[in-house]
């Protein structure tokens, strides 16, 4: 969580390492820990084999890993495409704001995951559920930080802006989006995370592929070691992408970049 | 930006809009164009609250599921507090600390708390154990590093003056750090236990037999969209109540320090 020396480096090295050895020496060597429990490390290595080459609950990981990412994309680009807008217009106009606010504060307490119910009655256990809670996921965080965002503008480049008679289209891409742009993406970070928490959830309760309905499938098998396959696929896919956000947001926002 | 609207104005604006949220939902559930099965009037969602505090569905009334829902959340919440600010604080202090947890800290963050439900029911069945794991795994993370962030942001001076007067290393955590850090503590555990309320509805549910999460599986199982939904403003009013409190909580500390 600091800038790294050579010193906690080899610390960090050092206790990744012991705990591989121990994961060994407890499952695998001394029998401490069962099989039924937690995999060994072999079980693992042939579990990913099996699943990378042969797939595993209907699909190859890559399937799995594609189906999910389409997912969570979609969802995403959708909430961005209606709730930054919207929070825009919330942000510039008072009135926008007051008409909509009410119905923002009675939904939010509700978190995503909560809607999954709700998403499967109204949309079934296909894709256009999952799509749904993963845009209910990311658009609430969109509305509220491009909100936020417009009311952390500077009111002198506002004015500055109503002087010159700057309206529609070019006050919104030359003020509002780069002003609202740094708290949007920290906005969109955070949704990111809650919207593959929510499809995880939403693919365990029932889906045909995805990440989630591997570590599904690998519960009713009680098989410990896929479930850790699925877990460090779904860490692994996550991770990926938040890097990838943060690659845009250094390339959207280039007066940022020190 | 517009003008700041007339007090009028507002209220008018707030009321209309929520006023039309509830009206159009209302006018589609009635129109026909929905079966009510799916889309109840708010109406009878509200009657379907009042009747679930009444009558048991599934075993127990709403009270009652969301007593064990809170059980849940109370012990899990508990749980990660208590692991992860004293973690936090240490790993503010003792550089080396800090050094083993945070590679394994960093890749375990990437897992969704959701996705321990399939080892949760491995190790714990359908005992409090796997809720309690989940909750745990959904708040522990800002609970350490709120904690580490605030030990680390103490002022040199006070850690300086502290040491020079021998204090020994637990006494400046537990004197100079843990007080020094109460706001940034106060903060990651009000958004811990928001991530750990939501936690717990997802693992309420996919395994257990009883509380909020459940009586929405079991709602949508038998296509009872009333039902769904008056799950969900219980879990929105408690989540909010649960905000509320911890916000309270939060100011009365900031205000008691002047800021």
């Amino acid at each position: 969580m600091k800038g790294p020396s050579r010193r906690s480096t080899a610390i960090g090295v050092a206790t990744v390492a012991f705990l591989l050895v121990a994961w060994y020496v407890l499952t695998t060597l001394t029998g401490a820990i069962s099989g039924g429990r937690f995999p060994a490390p072999v079980e693992v290595w042939q579990a990913t084999k099996q699943i990378v080459v042969q797939g595993y609950a209907d699909a190859r990981l890559h399937e799995h890993v594609l189906h999910s990412c389409k997912l969570v994309l979609l969802g995403f680009a959708a909430a961005i495409g209606v709730g930054v807008p919207l929070g825009l217009v919330m942000g510039w106009s008072r009135r926008a704001e007051a008409l909509v606010n009410p119905v923002f504060l009675l939904l939010r307490p509700i978190p995503p995951l909560a809607w999954i119910p709700l998403a499967i009655v109204w949309l079934g256990l296909g894709d256009a559920a999952k799509v749904l809670i993963i845009w209910l996921a990311a658009f609430v965080p969109s509305v509220i930080n491009s909100h936020a965002g417009v009311r952390s503008i500077d009111p002198t480049l506002l004015e500055a802006a109503r002087t010159l008679n700057i309206r529609g289209w070019m006050l919104v891409r030359e003020i509002l989006l780069p002003g609202a742009a740094p708290m949007i993406f920290t906005g969109l970070r955070l949704s990111l995370q809650a919207c593959w928490t929510t499809l995880v959830a939403g693919e365990l309760i029932g889906a045909i592929a995805g990440l989630g309905h591997v570590l599904y499938q690998s519960s009713l098998d009680i098989f410990p070691a896929m479930i850790l396959v699925g877990m460090l696929a779904v860490a692994a896919t996550a991770g990926v992408m938040t890097r990838m956000l943060e690659w845009v947001e250094v390339r959207a926002m280039p007066w940022r970049r020190a | 930006m517009g003008a700041a609207l007339s007090r009028r104005e507002f209220w008018t604006l707030s009321a209309g809009g929520a006023l039309g949220f509830f009206a159009l939902w209302t006018v589609i559930a009635l129109s026909g164009l929905v079966q009510p099965q799916f889309l109840p009037t708010p109406l009878a969602v509200l009657q379907k609250f009042v009747d679930l505090t009444r009558s048991p569905f599934v075993g127990y009334t709403l009270q009652q599921h969301l007593l064990s829902s809170f059980g849940r959340f109370g012990a899990g919440f508990a749980l990660a507090a208590l692991v992860g600010v004293p973690l936090g604080l240490m790993m503010g202090w003792y550089r080396w600390l800090d050094d083993v947890v945070t590679p394994l800290f960093e890749a375990l963050r990437f897992v969704a708390p959701i996705a321990w439900v399939p080892f949760a029911a491995l190790w714990f069945g359908t005992g409090i154990g796997g809720p309690v794991l989940i909750i745990f795994s959904g708040a522990f993370p800002p609970c350490l590093i709120n904690a580490y962030r605030g030990a680390r942001f103490v002022e040199t001076r006070y850690i300086e003056a502290a040491q020079t007067l021998g204090a020994p290393n637990w006494r400046v955590i537990c004197e100079v750090l843990l007080p020094a850090s109460v706001p940034s503590i106060v903060a990651g555990l009000r958004i811990g236990a928001g991530l750990g309320w939501q936690s717990l509805i997802g693992a309420e549910l996919i395994v257990a037999s009883s509380g909020i999460g459940y009586l929405m599986v079991k709602g949508q199982s038998n296509i009872s969209t009333s039902i769904v939904m008056a799950g969900m403003i219980a879990i929105g009013i408690v989540g909010f109540a649960v905000d509320v409190l911890l916000r309270r909580v939060e100011t009365g500390i900031n205000r008691r320090r002047g800021r």
